[in-house]
């Protein structure tokens, strides 16, 4: 018995060093399962928890262009919770019980959008930052070892980068406009850099699941490895703004030929994981309130598409018996 | 605000003035249904209805568009779509009633999206003849988009009316609360007039035609008061549009003149 069960095991590793895709269907370790459930369904919660500090905006959007543009990215967004809820489905694990976990608690979702959208601004750092970091963080995804991620991820990629672009040029847009909507620019940029260096998770020394997941190739670079990519990668764009990340220690070190940066406070980071960022509670509550103010609506759905089918298979049996 | 001779120019001018009304109708039923955006009951019916919000904002546009247009040719003032939409106050909007009342519950908001959006198919219908244009173009394009939406809002009226004792319930007191404003739409004012007169009444009787055969269907039964709430198209609104307004404009009121 054991020795099938380190034969599954070997041969799943080997697959894996090998870059083939794990199936669905095909034998895989438990915690293997486990943690990718975990990932993918916290990666859709944050999606759909993610549309929210955006959503904000549309009924505010400045012009009609913008608003449109929003209107779309925020809707990407409630796709991409799609594609990865049904990714995570396919791992044994319905829709309704993720919802459950996320609106128990239970499951968590990226701290980001427990952050306040505060001016217009806010949307164009959002899409440049939140979304330039989940860029570097989905990119090495979409050669995730279990396919229906890898396969989703791709997907999101595409419209990720966009996001990128069109948060890039929507602060650009400000940063050459008033004096106004420049304060306005660098003050969502101070609000959401260090929040957006938070999005990839602790320090590498004290990021518990990493090993296993790099074994397992459903990670392929280290927190700091993505942090740091992400640093160089901005702080040469805001040059184009015009204007300043809020870091006194960012300097580019000719050694290591990379920026350096200033202490993250991982003291903040803990407390809005735990449930103490300023919009955890407004942000989870939103999510529950639409999911019980729908209950009726889905109840209907279902009852409605039960009678549909009994009046069909009436009518065939009816039908049947007519021409018999 | 808009400047005083280009809001001389609307008062005077009846296409502009029917150009807005229709793009008005589109926008504040748009923005009703963004509302929506990450609050809906079924996260793929949440992708759907903002579709149609996406739909509909887009329509505003190209009439605002061609509208902006018409007043820059005629006045010689520079004006686009974003003036149109921003720096108007409630009397100038010439939305329909029914376009700005609250969304209430997911009942109520697929109900108005039918009830508009089944008149706004027989509308667009008439206006692909259009003798003008552009109108013409737009209503080509539009009449594929408003197809969808009345299909999809005929089937949650069907499938909530059809329901569950709650749903019907529901819906039974969304569309009393709806009906009164139903009116409004099928009786053209003087702006209509020149541009969709003869065709009128075919709309109205098609509109009755295409409710009676989804409630039929639906098993609900629309009030059969004769008294309806008019005066959004001529200017005379809710309560509810200020405030609508107010939360869409703010940016534009709060820094006016800026490019965002
Ligand atoms: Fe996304
Ligand atoms: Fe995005």
């Amino acid at each position: 018995m054991d020795q099938t069960a380190n034969q599954l095991q070997d041969q799943f590793q080997q697959r894996i060093d090998l870059e083939q895709k794990i199936e669905p269907r095909d034998w895989m370790p438990e915690k293997y399962r486990q943690t990718l459930i975990r990932q993918i369904s916290q990666h859709a919660h944050s999606e759909i928890i993610g549309m929210l500090p955006e959503g904000n905006w549309i009924t505010r959007a400045p012009s009609l262009k913008r608003k449109a543009i929003l209107l779309a990215k925020v809707q990407d967004e409630a796709g991409h919770g799609l594609y990865l809820y049904s990714a995570a489905e396919t791992l044994g694990i319905s829709r309704d019980e993720m919802y459950e976990q996320l609106h128990s608690g239970k499951a968590k979702y990226s701290s980001i959008f427990n952050y306040p959208t505060l001016s217009w601004a806010d949307m164009g750092a959002i899409g440049w930052l939140v979304d330039g970091a989940a860029i570097l963080n989905q990119v090495p995804l979409c050669r995730t070892s279990f396919g229906p991620y890898a396969r989703a991820m791709v997907r999101v990629c595409k419209e990720e980068s966009f996001h990128q672009r069109q948060g890039f040029e929507c602060l650009l847009q400000l940063s050459r406009g008033s004096e106004v909507q420049r304060q306005m620019c660098q003050d969502a940029i101070n609000r959401w850099w260090w929040p957006s260096l938070m999005m990839f998770g602790p320090k590498d020394d004290e990021s518990p699941n990493s090993k296993l997941s790099m074994q397992w190739k459903i990670k392929r670079f280290s927190n700091d490895e993505l942090r740091q990519k992400f640093v160089d990668m901005i702080a040469e764009q805001i040059k184009l703004l015009n204007m300043v990340l809020p870091d006194p220690d960012l300097t580019w070190n000719e050694q290591t030929k990379h920026y350096d940066y200033g202490a993250i406070n991982w003291e903040e980071f803990k407390q809005v994981i735990q449930g103490n960022g300023p919009c955890n509670k407004e942000r989870l509550e939103a999510r529950k309130k639409a999911w019980t103010n729908g209950d009726w609506v889905r109840e209907a759905a279902t009852v409605h598409a039960a009678k549909q089918a009994k009046r069909k298979s009436e009518a065939q049996t009816f039908s049947a018996k007519e021409t018999q | 605000m808009l400047q005083q001779s280009i809001k001389s120019y609307i008062q005077q001018d009846l296409q502009t003035q029917y150009l807005l009304h229709l793009a008005d109708n589109a926008l504040i039923l748009s923005h009703r249904n963004s509302q929506w955006c990450g609050h809906g009951p079924i996260l793929e019916q949440d992708i759907a209805l903002t579709n149609i919000a996406l739909d509909q904002l887009g329509q505003a546009r190209n009439l605002y568009q061609y509208a902006a247009l018409l007043i820059t040719e005629k006045t010689g003032i520079a004006t686009t779509e974003d003036q149109l939409a921003y720096l108007r106050d409630v009397g100038e909007f010439k939305n329909c009633l029914l376009a700005e009342l609250p969304n209430g519950d997911w009942g109520q908001t697929v109900l108005r999206n039918f009830l508009m959006g089944s008149y706004q198919f027989f509308l667009y219908q008439e206006l692909q003849q259009s003798a003008i244009g552009q109108l013409k173009a737009i209503a080509e394009k539009s009449i594929k988009e408003i197809t969808y939406h009345v299909r999809w809002s005929a089937d949650w009226v069907l499938r909530l009316g059809d329901g569950t004792a709650e749903s019907k319930g529901r819906m039974v007191q969304a569309l009393e609360l709806l009906w009164a404003y139903t009116g409004e739409m099928l009786e053209p004012c003087d702006y209509e007039l020149p541009f969709i007169a003869t065709q009128s009444s075919f709309i109205k009787a098609a509109w009755e035609a295409k409710i009676a055969s989804v409630f039929s269907e639906a098993s609900l039964v629309h009030p059969t008061n004769e008294w309806m709430q008019s005066g959004g198209k001529k200017g005379i609104h809710t309560e509810h549009l200020g405030y609508l307004l107010a939360e869409m404009q703010f940016l534009q009121r709060a820094y006016p003149g800026l490019e965002w």
